[in-house]
């Protein structure tokens, strides 16, 4: 092999940069498993939607609720699961249930590194039970 | 028909992946093993190549250059185009790397059959969507990391921000989906309209573009449109990273047709046109300084030359020479 010293280096380089996911989970990784969610407490079964919409389409629905409150005034959200009205509201009616930011939203939000720009806007409620 | 050949193996190895998961055993197959052994080819198959390149010997430098070399003082040196030591190949390589300053010297041929002529026209097009293609590859791939580990370094957010600057959308659409899918498209579309182009074009010119068309389009669908669900997917992934294996629970086909054809194209790279990436740092032309003049360059496969000097000569001959009534150098 000719330039051995190099060549090799440079190999090096990129089988530790391809496999570099595999170091960073053995050095630093955590638990790699899905966060658990907690049940709202308080009485509540269901959403305004199913659930498997929901965790797949919940940012759509918050961007058309957005634009409904905001630029038309609409407040009504007809559930297509169980024809019950819903306000549009991120504070009022989604946190209801789903109470706790921190155990709620930003439990998969921060296993993806997802940052929504909710909260550019929103309050975060807090010391509510 | 190269073109219509390889738009149909893409096809099948995408419809592979939706008949396959259909059947729920598959799904750890397709989720874990598949892309687990084409890591490990592409790993080995690009290490291997690398080697055997470096087997061969370059006894003498090749100075296909397009700037003066350095001679006497007073001659201006071009020290990027005819590196004459270390530094101006460094200058040249990362020039090479980064920017693809040798692509950025292409030309096109123009006929003006009026005035009985032809034009040679620097047109910087194909390095334009090069750039943007490669450049954006990097972000998306870089960007991926966050399926991979947990915690999720910062870096990985920074250039999520970045990318998603314009905030168009929910999730954001990065700008470097946009940009990747009409740079693959413009590629794409050179070797289709282009005649010239056309004619040299083989299956695996388009096979390469169409697989990567068909991994950067699934993967935007499965986030805009045919969503899956995210938080499983990461589950099965960073699993994957962790040497356990997860299977990927309720998550959409899309997912599996991106991740088989990620796998096909870790599997092909190490046997096609792609290893142009490790080859750039193997090229001759770029990565040697153009030295001949200045030091002496051995042949390495040149044969052990036994000399037999003038003084052997007389020696080994020496009575013969003496009885002619030669005059010897000796004496």
């Amino acid at each position: 092999m000719y330039d051995a010293g190099k060549i090799i280096v440079g190999l090096l380089v990129f089988v530790a940069l391809a496999t570099s996911p595999l170091w960073f989970n053995a050095l630093f990784g955590e638990s790699p498993a899905a966060p658990e969610l907690k049940l709202p407490t308080n009485g509540s079964t269901e959403c305004v939607e199913a659930r498997d919409f929901m965790v797949a389409n919940h940012m759509d629905l918050l961007n058309q609720w957005r634009d409904a409150v905001v630029r038309t005034g609409t407040r009504d959200y007809v559930s297509t699961l169980n024809n019950k009205t819903y306000d549009m509201s991120l504070s009022r009616t989604c946190m209801d249930c789903h109470s706790n930011k921190t155990e709620f939203c930003d439990a998969c939000h921060t296993y993806l590194a997802v940052s929504p720009y909710c909260w550019d806007c929103h309050v975060e409620p807090k010391g509510a039970d | 028909m190269s073109a219509l050949v390889s738009l149909v193996a893409v096809a099948a190895l995408a419809l592979l992946a939706v008949v396959a998961v259909a059947s729920d055993d598959l799904r750890l197959v397709f989720g874990a093993v598949i892309p687990g052994i084409a890591f490990a080819v592409f790993l080995v198959g690009i290490v291997a190549r690398v080697i055997r390149w470096a087997r061969a010997p370059v006894p003498f430098r090749i100075p296909t250059t397009a700037g003066q070399q350095r001679s006497l003082p007073w001659i201006n040196n071009s020290e990027l185009d005819n590196p004459s030591g270390t530094p101006g190949v460094l200058g040249r390589m990362l020039l090479e790397v980064l920017f693809f300053r040798s692509l950025f010297r292409n030309t096109k041929v123009e006929l003006l059959t009026d005035k009985e002529k032809v034009n040679y026209i620097g047109t910087k097009y194909l390095w334009a969507a090069a750039m943007a293609f490669h450049w954006s590859m990097l972000i998306v791939v870089l960007r991926h990391f966050r399926f991979f580990v947990e915690p999720i370094p910062r870096f990985v957010e920074i250039i999520q921000a970045v990318d998603g600057f314009f905030q168009v959308g929910v999730p954001v659409i990065y700008a470097t989906s946009a940009v990747l899918v009409a740079s693959l498209g413009y590629l794409l579309l050179r070797r289709l309209v282009d005649a010239k182009v056309k004619y040299i074009s083989l299956p695996s010119d388009y096979f390469a573009l169409y697989l990567l068309l068909g991994i950067a389009l699934s993967g935007i669908l499965m986030r805009h449109l045919e969503k899956v669900d995210i938080v499983n997917v990461k589950a099965a992934i960073a699993g994957w990273a962790s040497f356990q294996l997860v299977r990927p629970e309720g998550v959409g086909v899309m997912y599996f047709i991106h991740v088989f054809l990620v796998s096909v194209l870790l599997v092909y790279f190490p046997f096609s046109k792609l290893l142009h990436a490790p080859g750039v740092f193997l090229s001759p032309t770029r990565n040697l300084a153009n030295n001949n003049r200045a030091k002496r360059h051995v042949n390495p496969w040149n044969p052990p030359i036994i000399g037999h000097t003038y003084a052997e000569w007389e020696e080994e001959f020496h009575d013969k020479l003496v009885a002619s009534g030669y005059v010897l150098d000796k004496e």
